[in-house]
C-alpha cells in the first residue's frame, strides 16, 4: 500500500525517461548502467572484452588455421605488409611454422578460461572465507585473517611459483596457484563490508524475525556487499591473465605445443632480436586484454562508488 | 611511539611463523622425499635410502622436524642446496646485492618519473596532459613486463644497438666484486669504461622492473595532490601570494607524499615478483632468477629459504614504511 502511494507517477515509462527521473525510481542495475556508459574509456573497454569472447568462444570459425598446425614451409614468415609475407598468414608465423594470428585466438579461449576459472574460484572462496570471519568472529576470524596476512606477505607471484613448485606445472596447476595468491584480497574485502553491515537495522530486524546464519549471510547481507566485490572480480580477472601468462614465460603453466599467450612468448625468446612479430603480437594479446579488464575495473569502481557520483 | 614499535613488532611475530610453517610445509607437500630428489634417476638402494633419511632427520614425527627447521633458522641455517651442496643462506646473500642494485635503480626511476608526473596531471586535471599521464600509466599498470622488456631489446638492443642484451657487465671486463654492487664495485676497481658498461646493463632491466610501480606511484600521486589542493591551507597559502610553484612543490606535495610513501613501501613486494620475471628476459644474476632456476632443478631447500627470507625482508621493509609514516604523520603517531 505504501509502496504503492511512494511511487512517481512517471514511474511506468522509466526507461525512456531514466536520465531525467531522480534516481531511486530506476532499478540498481539500470542505474549503473547508465553512470557507467558515461565512461566513454571504460565502455571501450567492455566492448574489447565482448569482442575477445566472441574470438574466443568462435575461435573454430574465426582462426583461419588450426593452432598446432605446421606448415613446415612457411617457417618464420613476417606479417603480410612486410617484404615476404603472405597475405595467408596476417601476422606471420613462427619458427615451426605455425600461423600466429590463430594461435593468438585459440590463446584468447584460453585465457578468457582462465580468467573465468580463477576468478570463480578465489571469488566463491574468499567470499565464503569472508562472510565466516565476518559472522563467526573470535577465534574462526582470527585463523582466516593472519592465515590471509602471512599470503600477503609473500610476493604474489612468488606464491604461485611455490604453489606450482608444489604442485607440478601445468595449466591447471598454474590456475589454481593464482586462485590461491588473489583469495585474501576477496577474504579481506568481504569481511570489511560484512562488519559495516552486521549491525545495521535491516540485519538485526532480521534476526530478530528468525533469520537463520545461513539466510542472514547468503540473503541478507551478501547483496549489499557484492559492489566491491564486482569491482575487484573484473580486476581480478586482468590480474589472472597476466599472471598465467607470466608462469607460462617462466614455464611453469601451460606447457608447449599450448597455444597460451606467455608460452608462446617464452618460445619467443631467442627470436627476439631476428622476428620480431613472433614476440611482438602474443604480448599485445595480453596488453590489450589486460587492459580491457582494468578500464573496464575502473570505470565500474566509479560507477558503483557513490562517493564520486556527483 | 614505543607501544607502537612493540606492537607492530609483536604482530610480526604470527606472520612470521605462519610463512616458516608454509615453507615448512612446502619442502613436505611435495612428492617423493628429499632422498629421492637427491637421487635422481639413478635411484637408490632401500638401506642406504633409510640411512640417508634417518641422517637427514627425516624419519622422526612432522612437529619434530619442524621445531629442528625453526631452531635451525633461528640460528641462521637455512640448509645447504641439493645442488651445490652450498649454504642456502651465502648462496642468497652472494646473489641478492645484484637484486637490491636493480630494485633500487628500478624505483629510483620511477620515482623520479612517477612523482612529477603525478603531481603534473592532479594540477592539470582534466586537461590533455592528465588524460595522457593517466592512460599511461594505466596501459604501464595493465603491462605484461616480460613482453615489455623483450619489447625494449628488440628496440634499444636489436634496431639501435645502444644497450646490451643480457648480464651485469661485457665479458671484456674482469673486475673484484667485494661489494656485489656493480656500480661501485667498477668504480672502486679503477677499470676505464666499467662504470658506463655497468650503467647500460642496467637501464633496460630498470625501466622494466620500474614500469608497474611508475604507473602505480604516478596514479596515486595524482589523486593524493587532488585531495590536498581541496583543503584550507592551500588556499591560505595561494591567497597570501605565494607563486604557484612553491604552492605546489612546498605545500601541497609534502601532505600528498603520506599515503604515497605507503603505496612505495607496497610496491616492494611488488619488485620481488617483478624481478623473478626481468632477471629472466636480462639474465641477471639475482635473487628472482636463482628461485625460478632452483624450481626447475627441483632444489627444494634453496627455494624454501630464498620464500622465507624474501618474505621476512617483505615484512619488515611494511613495518618500516609503518613506522616511517608515522613519523612523516604526527597526527597517526599516537591514537593507533
Amino acid at each position: 500500500m505504501t509502496q504503492l502511494s511512494s511511487q512517481p507517477p512517471a514511474a511506468a515509462s522509466e526507461t525512456a525517461e531514466a536520465t531525467t527521473l531522480p534516481a531511486a525510481t530506476s532499478h540498481p542495475l539500470i542505474e549503473l548502467w547508465h553512470a557507467f556508459r558515461e565512461n566513454h574509456a571504460a565502455l571501450a573497454g567492455l566492448i574489447i572484452i565482448l569482442l575477445i569472447f566472441v574470438a574466443a568462444i568462435g575461435a573454430d570459425f574465426i582462426a583461419p588455421h588450426a593452432p598446432t598446425e605446421q606448415f613446415r614451409d612457411y617457417v618464420l614468415v613476417p606479417p603480410f605488409w612486410q617484404e615476404g609475407g603472405s597475405i595467408r598468414f596476417l601476422l606471420g608465423t613462427d619458427d615451426v611454422g605455425r600461423d600466429i594470428l590463430s594461435r593468438i585466438i585459440y590463446g584468447a579461449r584460453l585465457s578468457m578460461l582462465i580468467g573465468l576459472i580463477v576468478v570463480s574460484l578465489s571469488l566463491v572462496t574468499g567470499v565464503l572465507l569472508g562472510l565466516l570471519a565476518g559472522f563467526l568472529r573470535g577465534v574462526v576470524e582470527t585463523v582466516i585473517m593472519r592465515l590471509m596476512d602471512i599470503m600477503l606477505a609473500i610476493p604474489s607471484l612468488l606464491l604461485a611459483v611455490v604453489v606450482v613448485a608444489v604442485l607440478g606445472p601445468g595449466l591447471f596447476n598454474a590456475m589454481l596457484a593464482i586462485a590461491v595468491v588473489y583469495l585474501p584480497h576477496y577474504v579481506r574485502l568481504t569481511r570489511g563490508s560484512v562488519i559495516s553491515e552486521r549491525d545495521r537495522d535491516y540485519v538485526i530486524a532480521s534476526r530478530l524475525a528468525g533469520a537463520g546464519l545461513f539466510r542472514l549471510m547468503f540473503i541478507t547481507v551478501l547483496p549489499n556487499c557484492l559492489a566491491p566485490l564486482i569491482v575487484q572480480a573484473t580486476l581480478g580477472f586482468s590480474n589472472a591473465v597476466l599472471d598465467a601468462a607470466a608462469l607460462g614465460f617462466l614455464g611453469l603453466g601451460a606447457q608447449p605445443p599450448t597455444p597460451e599467450w606467455g608460452s608462446m612468448l617464452a618460445d619467443a625468446r631467442q627470436y627476439v632480436l631476428d622476428a620480431w612479430w613472433v614476440v611482438t603480437f602474443p604480448g599485445l594479446a595480453i596488453l590489450i586484454t589486460v587492459l580491457a579488464f582494468n578500464i573496464m575495473g575502473d570505470g565500474l569502481r566509479d560507477a558503483l562508488d557513490p562517493k564520486l557520483k556527483r | 611511539m614505543l607501544t607502537f614499535l612493540l606492537r607492530k613488532l609483536a604482530l610480526l611475530v604470527p606472520t612470521f611463523l605462519g610463512v616458516t610453517i608454509i615453507t615448512f610445509a612446502l619442502v613436505h607437500l611435495i612428492p617423493g622425499d628429499p632422498v629421492a630428489i637427491m637421487a635422481g634417476e639413478r635411484g637408490i638402494d632401500p638401506e642406504r635410502h633409510a640411512q640417508l633419511l634417518h641422517e637427514l632427520g627425516l624419519d622422526r614425527p612432522i612437529w619434530q622436524q619442524y621445531f629442528d627447521f625453526l631452531w635451525r633458522l633461528l640460528h641462521g641455517d637455512l640448509g645447504r642446496s641439493l645442488v651445490t651442496h652450498n649454504s642456502v643462506f651465502d648462496e642468497f646473500l652472494a646473489l641478492f646485492p645484484a637484486t637490491l642494485e636493480l630494485s633500487i635503480c628500478a624505483m629510483v626511476f620511477a620515482l623520479v618519473l612517477g612523482i612529477p608526473l603525478g603531481v603534473l596531471a592532479g594540477v592539470k586535471r582534466g586537461s590533455i596532459i592528465d588524460h595522457t599521464v593517466m592512460g599511461t600509466a594505466l596501459t604501464g599498470y595493465s603491462m605484461p613486463i616480460f613482453w615489455w622488456g623483450l619489447l625494449l631489446i628488440i628496440f634499444f638492443s636489436g634496431v639501435l644497438g645502444w644497450t646490451p642484451v643480457s648480464g651485469r657487465l661485457s665479458s671484456m671486463f674482469w673486475i673484484e666484486t667485494p661489494t656485489g654492487f656493480m656500480l661501485i664495485d667498477t668504480l672502486l676497481s679503477k677499470e676505464p669504461g666499467a662504470f658506463v658498461d655497468a650503467i647500460r646493463h642496467l637501464i633496460l632491466p630498470s625501466i622494466v622492473l620500474g614500469t608497474i610501480p611508475l604507473a602505480v606511484i604516478a596514479r596515486m600521486t595524482r589523486s593524493s595532490i587532488l585531495e590536498v589542493l581541496g583543503e584550507d591551507y592551500i588556499r591560505t597559502a595561494r591567497a597570501k601570494g605565494l607563486a604557484p610553484f612553491r604552492v605546489i612543490a612546498v605545500h601541497a606535495l609534502r601532505n600528498a607524499m603520506i599515503p604515497v610513501t605507503t603505496v612505495i613501501g607496497l610496491q616492494v613486494g611488488v619488485l620481488f615478483a617483478g624481478a623473478i620475471l626481468t632477471e629472466t628476459i636480462f639474465s641477471w644474476p639475482g635473487v628472482g632468477k636463482w628461485l625460478i632456476d632452483s624450481v626447475s632443478r627441483r632444489d627444494y631447500p634453496s627455494l624454501q629459504g630464498g620464500i622465507l627470507l624474501i618474505a621476512t625482508l617483505v615484512m619488515l621493509v611494511n613495518l618500516t614504511v609503518d613506522l616511517l609514516y608515522g613519523l612523516i604523520n604526527p597526527r597517526i603517531r599516537h591514537n593507533r
